[in-house]
């Protein structure tokens, strides 16, 4: 590609986002560039566009298109106990200190089609924490939130989701809490009954609850810096004393202005925990 | 930690490698001499739920540092940077990398495209990219981008590779790629590097 071509590409890249967020207040300009652009370049094909003035003008002409531009501007690749050794720190290490509180809040931010969610009620269940705990599971995709609060995966994801659970140290049989039919696995409905799911935006949203236990895995990576540092944050704002906050695997407060606000509670897993004021 | 704001270096190496990679890797990553001027990106495909030990083993072979790749960690040169298993690596225009969990490609993740295709963005025509032995066609569309974009392209001599199929589908796609032995890809690297991106 010449210079002068991606020099317009670039352009209209830019302008797209601005459209989107101008007409439907979904703001993706701080998000990371490179593989926002992968996606866009997918969206473009998908939808037979030539160029990104041209998506552009559909999805401002055409509003039932946001929703199907959604799918391919997020990022919604999860598997339940995805990564084990970080559940089976959450249970091992975090559990005890969560113990010690009479009610608690989770909050799953970037919750996707709530396999993480899932993963964490199960936890809680097995760890006798379930019935003092409030799960607050948001996403900025309704049809993802929609996904989650039907608790229903393809079937043949069960196996794995089985073996993660397994290696996560899990108390029970994964099979206890689902029904299959049709190809489908349904999780059960009380899993889902302490949780409230929310339309919620890190990059534009407000702090709603203070919450003991952050679990936002592989959002942060799709975010530039700044909006890491104000989803950050957010997440500082939101937890109590000595809350917990945890990430992807390759995700860390390194490169974050307030990593000295946060300390390395289990590095390895990437699970912090927020600074008590004045200690 | 404060981050120094970017500043743009000289140019980039991007490698992709498959099956027979460490082999292949261990004849051109230990030559480049202490005070490379460029940085090496290096995405080799490995099993998604393990680690790679890439990282390991190649920094106790290498003269140059050698790490695993962080999210939006800025670029420095003279440093080797393998993907991380299980997630894609993309260079940022402001070469900082980001990591990617986003799905498979051929299969893939991390995949070589996905790497070749941003650095070709990000760096233009002073970037190398390279593709080695391998069973897969990954890195062969990325190297496209790297030519089309002005970078130089260098691919591991079919006849030399435990994997042909990757090296193939890669000098198919890419006629001004240039195929090459292992040692003469290392000598070009560690040699010539500042010249070729002339």
């Amino acid at each position: 590609m010449s210079s002068e071509v991606s020099e317009t590409e670039k352009i209209e890249l830019s302008l797209f986002l601005e459209a989107i967020y101008r007409k439907y207040h979904y703001d993706f300009r701080n998000y990371s560039p490179a593989s926002l652009k992968r996606r866009l370049a997918q969206a473009k094909d998908h939808f037979g566009c030539e160029s990104y003035s041209q998506l552009q003008h559909l999805a401002l002409h055409d509003s039932t298109m946001v929703s199907q531009l959604l799918p391919f501007l997020t990022v919604q690749v999860s598997d339940m106990f995805r990564d084990p050794e970080y559940f089976r720190a959450i249970r091992e290490k975090v559990v005890p200190h969560l113990r010690t509180y009479p009610s608690l809040k989770v909050w799953v931010a970037g919750c996707s089609a709530g396999e993480e969610l899932h993963s964490l009620a199960i936890l809680f269940r097995e760890e006798g924490l379930e019935s003092r705990t409030i799960f607050y599971a948001t996403d900025i995709n309704t049809e993802a939130l929609k996904k989650a609060e039907s608790g229903v995966y393809d079937l043949n994801r069960i196996a794995l989701f089985t073996e993660n659970h397994r290696k996560s140290g899990g108390k029970s049989s994964l099979s206890e809490y689902y029904t299959t039919g049709y190809g489908r696995a349904k999780f059960d409905q009380s899993l889902r009954e302490r949780t409230v799911f929310s339309d919620h935006s890190l990059v534009s949203d407000a702090v709603f609850a203070e919450t003991h236990l952050i679990s936002c895995r592989n959002v942060l990576i799709y975010f530039n810096r700044e909006l890491q540092n104000r989803v950050v944050g957010l997440f500082h704002e939101s937890l109590v004393r000595r809350g917990f906050l945890g990430l992807g695997s390759k995700e860390s407060l390194r490169f974050s202005s307030l990593a000295d606000r946060f300390s390395e509670f289990d590095l390895s897993e990437r699970i912090y925990q927020k600074e008590g004021e004045g200690v | 930690m404060t981050i120094e704001p970017s500043i743009p270096p000289p140019g980039g190496i991007v490698i992709g490698a498959s099956m027979g990679a460490i082999e292949a890797l261990s004849e051109i990553l230990p030559v480049l001499p202490e005070g490379y001027p460029l940085p090496v990106l290096v995405v080799v495909h490995v099993a998604r739920d393990r680690k790679s030990g890439l990282p390991e083993l190649f920094a106790n072979r290498c003269r140059i540092p050698v790490k695993e790749a962080e999210d939006k960690e800025p670029i420095q040169g003279g440093v080797i940077y393998f993907a991380p298993p299980d997630y894609h690596l993309l260079v940022e225009n402001d070469f900082s990398l980001s990591l990617s969990n986003e799905e498979p490609v051929l299969y893939s993740r991390p995949a070589i495209d996905v790497l070749f295709d941003s650095a070709a963005d990000a760096y233009g025509d002073r970037l190398v990219g390279i593709v080695l032995t391998g069973a897969s066609t990954d890195g062969a569309k990325g190297l496209r981008a790297i030519c089309l974009a002005g970078g130089k392209a260098l691919v591991q001599d079919p006849e030399t590779a435990a994997g042909q199929t990757m090296p193939l589908a890669a000098l198919d796609l890419c006629p001004d790629a240039r195929s090459l032995r292992l040692d003469e890809i290392a000598a070009i690297l560690s040699a010539d590097i500042v010249d070729i991106l002339k």
